[in-house]
């Protein structure tokens, strides 16, 4: 049964992560119907902005604390400034072209960014520093439950909570569900839908640097290559919840996270990507839609 | 009020306008009548902004808003019922109201507006918490309006809004339209198939016949018109 429940907590720790990057895949689909091929790059940037700064300010003897919440704001900040630019430079210009014009363009700027990476950092994998410190209350349940599992749990939990106040509440959240839901009348009732596009970018790039900054402080190393399996495991939860929705992103992301768990504990780690990928063709096969997601019927 | 000056519209290569110039005075109602796909819509979304022309120039109150984003030219006073009334289906009837007055930040005022306009469609009251896009036809009709009217518009653009709706419904909406010119001196350029209607409420009407105006007069004489009749009335 312990072994269970560490299972478990395992689970939701890669569902969190997952969950944090796929909102940003759902939320751009839901906007402007596109697939961000990039997304996952920039998460691996805010893992490398997080090494970067979270480096510098402990040469320069910052406490803890203060280390931690300031790499987490720097590593946010910097990779929306990435997704912003990205899209200005990439997908903006293509915004009347077909659909396969911006696709190709995304996994353009994928490419691009994982080569950059490649050749200004390092090829090789770069310890990461123990930003999260082993809690003394944690240490009665340290077999089941590490104390990183817990930060990344509770930081998931608190950002998920503002996300859905952020949608739910503010004129820029209803400014985002109206362009989602009509683009057109969202113009003619004045919106400005291009910096409604431009604020998913940041809110989703900043999403996924928090992801990539807590899996590098968990995992302990990085590489420039990190993003492109991260992505497409958060894409795929993406769409086994629903792509656009945003519930459905969370969804599809814990049930992943779990089912990877589970997959590695009681058969092998060898199959977890079996079972992860499994599990999405069974569910595109019985709900195409994914679990959350709308059947939508075209007109003709 | 509202200028148009030869402006030509097109759609990739295809010329969906041709040099259509017209005139719209404050306070007034007028009409663009004609068959489907002779580009009435196309006039609305030029003006509107969303699809700007290529050639001419849209003055309002003198000023050249063709190069205008839509967003600017809501924000100028002039707001569109786009056709079929692109209701957001997911946001409940007073989160639609709510997106209307969305360039506003007269709270007060827009408390006041909101009680004004559930006092000249009840239903709407009763259904606000659903979401818009389980309102029947009729409903989403006098929604797209309201939203149109929490604006506070000086210029409103109407498309089709009797398209696909029970006689006595349309008669309502007209009567509210009427309304809305008289008790608020909006401007009201409407577009409509059903052209015996149109031309009963409006003040000026201009036919239009693919991409080109052919006629414009009061629309007491487009009415009495023989090949108006014949064309448009069905007489």
């Amino acid at each position: 049964m312990d072994y269970f429940i560490e299972l478990f907590f395992s689970g939701l720790t890669r569902g969190s992560i997952y969950a944090l990057i796929a909102l940003g895949y759902t939320m751009v689909y839901g906007i402007i119907g596109l697939i961000n091929f990039a997304h996952g790059e920039i998460y691996m940037i805010g893992a490398f902005t997080a090494l970067i700064v979270s480096t510098v300010l402990s040469i320069f003897g910052f406490p803890l604390p203060a280390i931690i919440i300031l790499t987490l704001l720097a590593s946010a900040i910097w990779a929306a400034a990435y997704g912003y630019t990205v899209e200005k430079i990439a997908y903006q210009p293509l915004r009347n072209a077909p659909r396969l014009s911006p696709l190709i363009s995304a996994i353009g700027m994928s490419m691009f960014l994982q080569n950059y990476v490649l050749l200004a950092q390092t090829p090789d994998f770069l310890p990461f520093p123990a930003l999260i410190p082993d809690f003394d209350f944690m240490e009665p349940y340290a077999a089941t439950i590490g104390s990183s599992d817990l930060v990344i749990l509770v930081t998931t939990a608190v950002v998920m909570l503002l996300l859905t106040w952020l949608i739910k509440f503010t004129r820029t959240g209803k400014a985002m569900r109206a362009t989602a839901q009509d683009r057109k009348m969202a113009m003619l009732v004045g919106i400005n839908v291009d910096n409604v596009i431009s604020i998913t970018f940041i809110i989703g790039s900043a999403l996924a640097a928090i992801g990539g900054l807590l899996i590098a402080a968990h995992i302990g190393q990085i590489n420039f290559y990190i993003g492109f399996i991260a992505g497409i495991k958060a894409f795929t939860a993406a769409v086994l919840g629903g792509i656009g929705s945003i519930p459905g992103a969370v969804l599809g992301s814990f049930i992943l996270g779990l089912t990877e768990a589970f997959a590695t504990g009681y058969v092998s780690s060898d199959y977890e990507d079996v079972f992860a990928f499994s599990l999405l063709v069974l569910i595109l096969i019985f709900r195409p839609a994914g679990l959350l997601g709308k059947a939508t019927i075209e007109k003709v | 009020m509202l200028e148009l000056n030869s402006i030509s519209t097109f759609y990739g290569n295809i010329q969906a306008l041709h040099d259509i110039s017209l005139r719209v005075e404050e306070g007034e109602i007028i009409t663009l009548i004609g068959a489907n796909g002779a580009g009435k819509s196309t006039t609305l979304m030029s003006i509107s902004g969303i699809a700007p022309p290529r050639t001419g120039e849209i003055l309002f109150k003198g000023k050249p808003i063709h190069e205008l984003s839509a967003n600017k030219i809501v924000g100028l006073g002039i707001c569109q019922v786009p056709e079929g009334r692109h209701i957001f289906p997911d946001l409940t009837v007073a989160e639609n109201l709510d997106m209307g007055a969305f360039l506003r930040s007269d709270k007060k005022q827009i408390e006041k507006d909101l009680t004004y306009i559930y006092d000249l469609f009840p239903i709407l009251q009763k259904r606000r918490n659903q979401p818009g896009g389980n309102l029947s036809g009729g409903e989403q009709q006098m929604l797209a309006i309201s939203r149109a009217l929490m604006a506070r518009p000086q210029l409103l653009l109407l498309d089709e809004p009797s398209m696909g709706l029970a006689p006595l419904v349309t008669k309502q909406i007209f009567d509210i339209i009427k309304k809305i010119n008289r008790e608020h001196n909006t401007t009201i350029f409407l577009v409509e198939q059903n052209a015996n209607l149109a031309l009963k409420v409006a003040d000026r009407g201009y036919v239009l016949e693919t991409g080109r105006i052919t006629l414009h007069d009061k629309a007491s004489t487009l009415l009495s018109n023989e090949d108006v009749q014949k064309a448009y009335l069905g007489i």
